[in-house]
């Protein structure tokens, strides 16, 4: 029997088909263009991206919706149900992508044809693979397996074949699955890194498909090929002919399906017959200095990375051509000597500024505009300009000369209560990039300071930035004092928490007198800044004005959509668990615990990279976008560089890591969890007010609130909870000053972004020692990293200001029971911010049952009700309810 | 039974019944029949809920199986095409779900066993409800489903339940118009089987709108084919909207590509100007005839139009030819 799919249309694979492409840029982990237009909801424009992909010759399309920051069954539902009405798309098969199986489910409730599920294995054993499979064969859906057991990754022949054995044995005889509806993706690895374990990889590959296609009747192979050339990234003409090469042979043994570019299967005999070679002697293992070889050869081909380091023949042009290229390329090492040069041809020190300068600059905007520059590239042009102009300076005072050339000027700061900057510095870089002249007011400043400072400056536009929820309300709080400033200046809106339905419900109608713009990311600034100034500022404000009113109008439609449970049913449909006293396990100590100076480098293994790529606006998952299509190579430079300061921070301990943690006897009480000073459980050291969420559930859900995880005082079981506060943020301020005098806005956000990072891994690494050690409950775990990120782990540690406990105000109890601000040097400011930024807290839960949950919308009566509980008035509490409270 | 049936579908070419709604016309059914000793006071009108009848007026619908069973029909479907909660929402009927496709089932049943001269079967009939689950009803909003499939599982497992019980020989999935309705059945079923550890053989059979050749959903015979064929199926086939004419093309598909046994139960031509079908059973009966020369199916019925005459005319000339090979 062949593989037979279905859209409205079918495709059937035969032996004849060769190679079935299938279409990946409908995934929000592998494209970036893709990603943003699912979180910003623009749907129309995915669509185009999937219609563009079929009728580029994609026959089967990929959707994955694998994304932290958004909903992702919500987004696969919506996606599928709209490609249903339309028939250009929904005429080929999809392939329903996530590593979730609640997103695959919900996905195969969508698809009327056979589509493909991308992937189930044995990672967690047979039952779950098993009913698995069930399910999926009951929907009619052809299935991909990857060579992954219970122990792991299959990374060698004979782990491939006997993991795709097993699950094929398991499938055919138990499940009873079609053989033909089974693909196997036996994983595709990089060669050539130089470690002799990794020379067989692509050998293994093929050998491994070969088996499948001669031992597993019926059964296909599939794989994402790019990871094979990892070692190259950088480099795309080896990278293209390692591609080539690998899926000429991979379809040769057996490969019938594959997530790659279409264009990549016809290009093999075009390659140069010697770098074929070369490559081929690497895939194939044929001669121990393959790899060296091949290297070499890497090193002479244009366009690579390296070679262009050395190239100097940019240095026999123009000194403007060699400005430009400076730029362009972020190249400080001959920026004085060719600024130095340019001054002499000039009659005056700010032409050179107003002309090679920002000829220069004008072409990295219009790069970046274009989208053929990335984020990191463009902060490194700014550092460049920035060096320009402070050598200019000098000269340009000595002729008493100010006269501004600006396009604009533009007013930046973090609101009050708030110490998050990444983000507006990026802001601030961009803007400058553009010509505008960036006021930066730093951070947690008041709203009258900065309208006080808009005036006396006489600014153009106003940009606010903020992370936490509470930054929400200081803009609204500004918005409303501009306007009683009777200011007319543009708003601009930006930081993570901020949206444009927030921008467009809560902030535009305070500010009549001028327009309020949300900015979703640095890149947009300089484009709505622009519209805000140019001549066409008049249309783009009634647009803006026509579309805020639509989205509010829009807002009001659907409010309320989402029915509550009163507070006494939500409580009713707690989650009941049975708690024993054996799940909940007696710590080690009782009370707190201070480390200092733990080392940089333990905290390096427990990086999430992901978060660190999308600070910088590259979006997709670690590692895989180190090889993306689009923005790999400018991922891989920014990794390299991010790796190279990690290394001074490690081996010249640029920064300080401390954490805190406690741990204490608790019970719950109703949705209140009582924390004891010790084991005698009588006095209670605070009272944990814990937000129960109040959505209708369907059935057999519970409404949880995390006082469910903590045994309740009249069970008489004798539970706990931990707190911890942890910071890598001492220290930090030193270096970014020194940057910043430097001018170098590059390695000031660089080595922030890092801080968080830090502090991220901290948290990570101190709830593992919490876990194994001094809370003790997992003494025999043994996880690796990236099952430590994805929290594979038993126990969570929320934190106040997120989904499952959004009330930052429980960060003042938490400190107090840790006496954390005395103890670790981290404070709160009056939004409940922590300075330094790069600091994590929140509290421990051990039991097995316990998991992150997003709280959702509450109604006012459980602000109600959480206020008589804290004993304080409404008017006192209920401004940090604002972001939760249902409207 | 089910071996019983098995090998007649390899012996011969299987006739289904006519239209059920057509005989039932015929009667001038008023308001009362319908509410008979077990709706009397139910609040909502419930002329032309028709399912009701194998409750109500039991007599008739016997009398109707009895009427094909006699013109040569080897298999009668169930009077349950709406029994579902979802169909009879509209009449506020969801709780008499059970009792429509359980006593339907026995009242077939019992007329199938008046007959001794050769077996008769009983088909439940599962429609497709009257709500879709791939296309919103609203054109504003393309994303939103007015039914979702776990509503629409759970709705047919209540059906499926209850013609087992009431004690069906096969059960019919018909009249599909969108493929993701029927997934939603056919998942059903699994469930039921597995829970009763017993399986009764399925057959579905597809809708084709008109002559783009698809159904209402956009999908294309064989990606419909396709789309069913993970379930074992004794037939797969079309019905309704067409006459056997315009249905042949995609007859021909089906022929060429199902692994299952294929069958079709058109209508009576299409409707004229008064909403009737009016072509004569010899009419019909001349189109099938190609059906047949082709060797095209393995069952063959009538749908909207056709009566104990149409079926009578299909019969006899069904039985001069040798049913389509199918392993």
């Amino acid at each position: 029997m062949e593989l037979k799919l279905s859209g409205l249309e079918p495709l059937i694979v035969t032996p004849q088909s060769n190679f079935v492409n299938v279409g990946e840029r409908t995934n929000v982990t592998g494209s970036k263009a893709f990603l943003r237009m699912i979180k910003e909801g623009d749907f129309e424009a995915a669509l185009a991206v999937a219609r563009e992909q079929v009728e580029g010759g994609a026959q089967i399309i990929d959707v994955n919706m694998d994304e932290g920051m958004i909903d992702g069954k919500e987004a696969m539902v919506k996606f599928l149900n709209l490609i249903a009405s339309e028939p250009d798309i929904a005429r080929v098969p999809v392939m329903i992508d996530s590593s979730k199986w609640e997103i695959i489910e919900a996905g195969l409730k969508c698809i009327q044809g056979k589509g493909v599920v991308n992937s189930i294995s044995l990672k967690e054993g047979e039952a779950n693979f098993i009913h698995q499979a069930k399910i999926i064969k009951r929907f009619g859906a052809a299935v991909i397996v990857m060579a992954f057991d219970e122990n792991g990754q299959a990374d060698s022949y004979e782990r491939r074949i006997e993991i795709c054995k097993r699950s094929y044995d398991i499938l055919v005889d138990i499940v009873g699955f079609p053989k033909e509806d089974i693909i196997f993706d036996p994983n595709i690895f990089p060669v050539a890194t130089g470690m002799e374990e990794h020379n067989n990889n692509a050998l293994d590959f093929f050998r491994a498909t070969k088996w499948i296609r001669e031992n597993l009747p019926g059964a296909h192979v599939s794989g994402g090929v790019s990871n094979v050339s990892f070692s190259f990234r950088g480099n795309n003409k080896v990278r293209e002919a390692m591609h080539a090469a690998f899926l000429y042979h991979a379809i040769s043994n057996g490969m019938d399906m594959g997530i790659v570019n279409p264009t990549m299967l016809e290009v093999y005999t075009d390659f140069d017959k010697e770098l074929l070679e070369f490559v081929e002697d690497v895939l194939l293992n044929r001669r121990p200095d393959a790899t060296e070889r091949l290297l070499e050869y890497a090193e002479t081909v244009k366009g690579d990375g390296k070679k262009r380091e050395i190239d100097l023949s940019w240095r026999n042009v123009s000194v403007q051509e060699r400005l430009s290229h400076s730029l362009v390329k972020g190249l400080v090492e001959f920026i004085d000597e060719d600024v130095e040069e340019c001054r002499k041809l000039y009659k005056r020190p700010i032409e050179v500024i107003e002309g090679p300068l920002m000829d220069g600059m004008n072409v990295v905007g219009d790069l970046f505009g274009s989208g053929k520059m990335f984020l990191p590239q463009v902060v490194k042009s700014a550092r460049v300009m920035k060096k320009a102009v402070a050598y200019l300076l000098p000269f340009i005072e000595a002729e008493k000369d100010g006269v501004s050339s600006y396009a604009g000027r533009i007013l930046m700061a973090t609101v009050k209560g708030d110490v998050h900057d990444i983000g507006k510095n990026i802001v601030v870089v961009v803007l400058g990039c553009n010509n505008y002249e960036v006021i930066d007011m730093g951070v947690m400043v008041p709203a009258e300071k900065i309208i006080q400072k808009a005036i006396e400056e006489n600014v153009d536009v106003i940009g606010l930035s903020g992370l936490i929820t509470p930054s929400l309300d200081e803009m609204v709080h500004l918005a409303k004092e501009m306007e009683r400033a009777n200011l007319s200046i543009p708003l601009l809106i930006g930081g993570a928490t901020t949206s444009k339905v927030h921008t467009a419900v809560k902030i535009d109608q305070h500010y009549t007198k001028g327009q309020t713009v949300h900015v979703l990311d640095a890149s947009r600034s300089v484009t709505v800044v622009e519209s805000l100034l140019g001549p066409k500022k008049d249309n783009f404000i009634k647009e803006l004005k026509l579309e805020y009113a639509r989205v509010r109008e829009h807002h009001e439609k659907h409010r309320g959509a989402k029915e509550l449970l009163s507070l006494e049913a939500a409580q009713a449909n707690k989650l009941k668990i049975d708690f024993k006293q054996e799940d909940c396990a007696q710590p080690n100590f009782i009370g707190s615990q201070l480390f200092t100076n733990i080392p940089i480098a333990d905290l390096v293994p427990f990086i999430d990279w992901t978060p660190f790529f999308q600070t910088w606006e590259l979006h997709g998952r670690f590692p895989n976008i180190l090889t993306d299509e689009v923005v790999g190579v400018e991922a891989s430079k920014l990794f390299a560089d991010a790796q190279e300061m990690l290394n001074k921070i490690v081996t010249e301990k640029w920064l300080e890591a401390r954490a805190l943690i406690g741990l204490f006897p608790a019970n719950s009480v109703g949705d209140d969890i009582e924390i004891y000073e010790d084991e005698t459980r009588e006095k209670v050291i605070y009272k944990q007010i814990t937000l129960r969420q109040q959505t209708k559930k369907v059935a057999g859900q519970p409404n949880l609130a995390l006082a469910d995880f903590i045994a309740s005082k009249e069970s008489g079981i004798k539970d706990y909870i931990g707190g911890f506060v942890v910071t890598t943020g001492i220290g930090l301020e030193e270096y970014v000053q020194r940057f910043e005098a430097d001018h170098d806005d590059y390695n000031s956000i660089l080595i922030k972004a890092l801080a968080d990072r830090l502090a991220e891994a901290l948290a990570e690494y101190m709830h593992k020692e919490v876990r194994v050690k001094h809370w003790g409950y997992a003494s025999d775990e043994a996880l690796s990293n990236d099952e430590l990120i994805k929290e594979t782990y038993r126990g969570i540690r929320p934190a106040p200001g997120y989904p499952a406990c959004p009330d930052h105000q429980e960060k003042i109890g938490l400190f107090d029971i840790l006496n954390a601000t005395e103890l670790t040097g981290v404070s709160l400011t009056e939004s409940l911010a922590m300075l330094p930024a790069s600091s994590v807290s929140g509290w421990y839960f051990a039991h097995p049952d316990a998991k992150y949950f997003g709280l959702g919308k509450i109604s006012s009566e459980q602000v109600e009700n959480v206020a008589k509980r804290k004993n304080k008035s409404i008017n006192e509490i209920s401004r940090w309810y604002n972001s939760v409270l249902e409207n | 039974m089910k071996t019983e049936l098995e090998k007649a579908i390899k012996e011969r070419i299987l006739i289904l019944d006519g239209a059920m709604g057509t005989m039932i016309q015929r009667h001038k059914l008023e308001e009362e029949d319908f509410r008979k000793g077990a709706f009397e006071n139910h609040t909502k009108s419930l002329k032309g809920n028709n399912d009701l009848l194998s409750i109500t007026r039991p007599d008739i619908i016997k009398d109707i199986h009895r009427q094909y069973f006699q013109a040569g029909a080897d298999i009668v479907e169930t009077n349950t095409f709406s029994g579902t909660w979802i169909a009879q929402a509209d009449y506020g009927l969801e709780d008499a779900v059970y009792r429509i496709n359980y006593e339907s089932a026995k009242i077939a049943k019992e007329v199938a066993n008046e007959f001794t001269d050769k077996p008769r079967f009983v088909a439940g009939s599962i429609g497709p409800t009257n709500r879709t689950a791939s296309i919103s009803p609203d054109v504003n909003d393309p994303g939103y489903r007015a039914i979702t499939f776990d509503e629409l599982v759970g709705a047919y497992k209540e059906q499926v339940n209850a013609l087992m019980d009431g004690g069906v020989d096969i059960l019919l999935v018909e009249t599909i118009f969108d493929t993701l309705n029927a997934k939603a059945a056919l998942f059903a079923i699994d469930q039921v089987f597995e829970d009763r550890n017993e399986k009764i053989p399925i057959m579905v059979s597809g809708t084709i709108t008109d002559q783009s050749g698809r159904t209402l959903t956009g999908q294309t015979t064989e990606a419909f084919l396709i789309s069913l064929s993970h379930m074992p199926l004794l037939t797969i086939g079309l019905n309704c909207a067409l006459g056997a004419s315009l249905m042949r093309p995609y007859l021909q598909i089906l022929n060429e590509k199902s692994p299952f046994g294929v069958s079709a139960h058109p209508n009576a031509g299409l409707p004229n100007e008064f909403g009737k079908y009016d072509e004569s059973p010899e009419m019909m009966a001349s189109q099938i005839k190609e059906f047949l020369d082709e060797g095209l199916v393995n069952i063959i019925g009538g749908c909207c139009g056709t009566t104990p005459d149409h079926i009578k005319a299909i019969a006899e000339m069904a039985k001069n030819y040798k049913p389509r090979n199918f392993n």
